[in-house]
């Protein structure tokens, strides 16, 4: 699950964590009161930044959604020491459209802003942590490349990232920290700030169950202390059940409204481009048949696993949200049948059918269990299936009815 | 022959009293699998299958001598249970369980890698020597006994390759699902060095899919030490990037963890590499043919 800047910069702040602070508002009227508020901490300079789930904001570019070419502003974080020039940032950003490197073409619709505190800094570093997969222990990388992509980072300079690996049974350790410091080359008081920075970091990343804690940049300021002046917190979902004020975080307004109707029902759908359809069992599979729609001559239009079982109910939420999908010019359901029964699966998708009046062209491949009895099943409801008893069978199945 | 697990396998199952633990353990002793005790906590004394359940794993070892565990208990007990196992002195430990906490699996791991313990899973269908045994949710029915060992990341998709090799008469000596979580108990790696020893196996299977690289690490290690043929599939060649795709494992990160990488280090290192899952059986039919 991902959360917003302003959501991580609230929990780091609870693990006392120094992070550029500000107040997140959802409407202009809003506004004054929050600066206000940050004029009576005694700062004077500002900076308006957009909330979106999607790196690269600062130098994203916000358009008017209803008229999608006219350019409203460029860059979706600003910074300025006037409040005028802050309020007319604010209602160039609330309500348009920011489309950054991440978002795609179609960008992100800002609801959010963080209005924070202008810091004076002299340098600019970057922090993150993550689960390294190939140790399966968490690992801290460092870069004194701060404020650009740290992937670029890794391709062109990969001996500008530090990287110490916590292990698990003590967790960090004071020399881990220094490591990093020294390598960051820090220095004074810098360097002790540094310290205290990364092990409350740490803790943050480990007790929130995160799955990526990037702060990008991490800036030394003017008196050289350690401040996240960004924040981007992913948390790992088979754990959310232990953090419900975490999951509280969840902004389903950022997350595709087909993938969050397809949770409701259980289905792990994913809308893509293409225009076949798929409907399998199975994560590995569900990605094998796609793979197999491309073969096919075809584009696939979304991974959805219907899980182990796979009945009439699973099978009509999911042809509803894949014929939602105004692409789809031909859906392929396969399904392998172990422990549950073909012919049951099939039933279902029969009696789907029927219920929604599907009107593309379905080629249906059950394999197991009674799969036999299930395509006699199929061929004798005289829908418009496409019975197919392999996957190559299925594949060619799909080739001839995207021709038709 | 078969790897880890035969007919003499001594298995404890954990869970054994809920929906899917008495289930599976059923099916698990149809099939011939050696169960010998269950163990769910408070329910110790009681019977079910006319098998004693203990309360610890620990004491199923020390009454029943099992030396195998199959681990079907919830998310949040499921590490717990791992480690139990483990400190019981349980070798091979198969953990069926979807959805542990990655930051769980971290610390189970660190433990058990200094344990001489084979721990495969969590999120997995389990290991099956056909014709002998099985720990897991796989359906028995499609697999033959044979010669080619089956390794992946995936359930169900592993079934589709067992039955394309077994509808072509090629049998397999033991198929291991390692499962699609970030954090696994054994990788490709680990599988595909105990399929290389075994004499029993002449060939093996390997279906991974997108994201870390699993996948290359085992493709360097075959390079250098498989001489038997291997057939090679990735799962997710039409993937975005970013996306999570089910498994929580399988999602391409900052550029890396692609198809195409992985394929590429597979078909150097000399692995039958095939584009369409459709042709995994008939490709190691192919190959066990040449090396005949």
């Amino acid at each position: 699950m991902k959360i917003h800047e302003y959501q991580a910069k609230e929990l780091l702040k609870k693990y006392d964590v120094a992070i550029q602070d500000g107040i997140a508002i959802k409407k202009l009227s809003q506004f004054d009161a929050a600066i206000k508020k940050l004029q009576s901490r005694g700062i004077n300079q500002y900076v308006v930044k957009s909330q979106i789930h999607a790196g690269g904001r600062g130098k994203g570019k916000l358009f008017n959604p209803k008229n999608v070419t006219e350019l409203v502003l460029e860059g979706g974080v600003k910074f300025t020491t006037s409040v005028e020039k802050a309020k007319e940032y604010a209602s160039k950003m609330l309500g348009n459209l920011l489309v950054t490197h991440q978002t795609g073409p179609e960008g992100k619709i800002v609801k959010t802003l963080f209005i924070t505190e202008g810091l004076d800094y002299k340098k600019e570093l970057y922090l993150g942590i993550l689960l390294d997969r190939a140790v399966s222990k968490n690992v801290i990388m460092a870069s004194t490349e701060g404020g650009v992509e740290i992937e670029k980072v890794a391709e062109e300079t990969p001996e500008k990232i530090i990287k110490v690996w916590v292990d698990p049974a003590v967790g960090i350790q004071a020399y881990q920290a220094r490591e990093l410091a020294f390598g960051l080359g820090l220095t004074g008081d810098a360097f002790k700030s540094f310290l205290k920075f990364i092990i409350k970091l740490y803790k943050a990343y480990e007790q929130t169950d995160a799955s990526l804690l990037e702060i990008n940049p991490l800036v030394i300021t003017n008196d050289d202390q350690v401040v996240a002046l960004d924040a981007k917190m992913n948390f790992d979902d088979n754990a959310l059940y232990r953090h419900p004020d975490i999951a509280a975080y969840r902004d389903l307004s950022e997350e595709d409204p087909l993938e969050v109707e397809a949770s409701k029902s259980d289905l792990n759908y994913i809308k893509l481009d293409g225009n076949v359809g798929c409907m399998v069992n199975g994560a590995g599979l569900a990605m094998a048949t796609m793979d197999i729609i491309k073969l096919a001559g075809g584009e696939p239009a979304n991974f959805l696993d219907v899980g182990g079982g796979a009945n009439k109910e699973t099978v009509k939420s999911g042809f509803k949200i894949i014929l939602s999908d105004k692409n789809v010019k031909a859906i392929l359901i396969n399904i392998f049948g172990g422990i549950v029964r073909c012919d049951r699966v099939a039933q279902g998708v029969i009696d789907a059918v029927k219920e929604i009046s599907v009107k593309v062209p379905i080629v249906v491949r059950l394999e197991g269990t009674n799969a036999e009895e299930a395509g006699v099943l199929l061929s004798k409801s005289k829908m418009n299936f496409e019975v197919a008893m392999s996957l190559k069978e299925a594949a060619e199945k799909v080739t001839s009815v995207l021709a038709k | 022959m078969s790897i880890l697990l035969d007919q003499k396998t001594r298995v404890v199952v954990q869970g054994i009293t809920g929906g899917e633990g008495s289930f599976h353990t059923q099916q698990m002793i149809e099939y011939g699998t050696n169960v010998v005790a269950g163990v769910t906590p408070g329910k110790g004394g009681t019977k079910i299958f006319s098998l004693p359940v203990y309360n610890t794993v620990k004491e199923a070892v020390e009454n029943e001598k099992a030396d195998a565990s199959a681990i079907f208990v919830p998310p949040p007990f499921a590490a717990d249970a791992i480690l139990e196992a483990a400190s019981a002195g349980i070798k091979l430990i198969v953990c069926i369980t979807e959805g542990i906490p990655a930051k769980d699996m971290v610390n189970v791991y660190n433990v058990i890698r200094e344990k001489n313990i084979r721990l495969i899973g969590p999120n997995c269908p389990g290991i099956i020597s056909p014709g002998k045994a099985k720990i897991g949710i796989m359906p028995g029915f499609i697999h033959k006994k044979g010669k080619v060992g089956v390794v992946s990341r995936s359930g169900t998709l592993t079934y589709e390759a067992v039955k394309q090799l077994s509808d072509l008469k090629i049998g397999q000596s033991t198929c291991i699902g390692i499962g699609g979580d970030p954090v696994v108990g054994s990788q490709f790696i680990d599988i595909i060095k105990l399929l290389n020893d075994d004499p029993g196996t002449e060939g093996i299977v390997m279906i991974g899919e997108i994201g870390g690289n699993a996948e290359e690490d085992a493709a360097a290690y075959i390079k250098k030490h498989v001489k038997k043929p291997v057939v090679g599939f990735i799962a997710g060649r039409t993937a975005p990037p970013g996306r999570r795709m089910g498994h929580a494992g399988a999602i391409i990160a900052g550029g890396k963890g692609t198809a195409a990488e992985k394929m590429l280090a597979m078909k150097k290192a000399g692995i039958h590499v095939v584009e369409s899952p459709a042709d995994i059986g008939i490709t190691m039919q192919k190959a066990l043919k040449k090396i005949k």
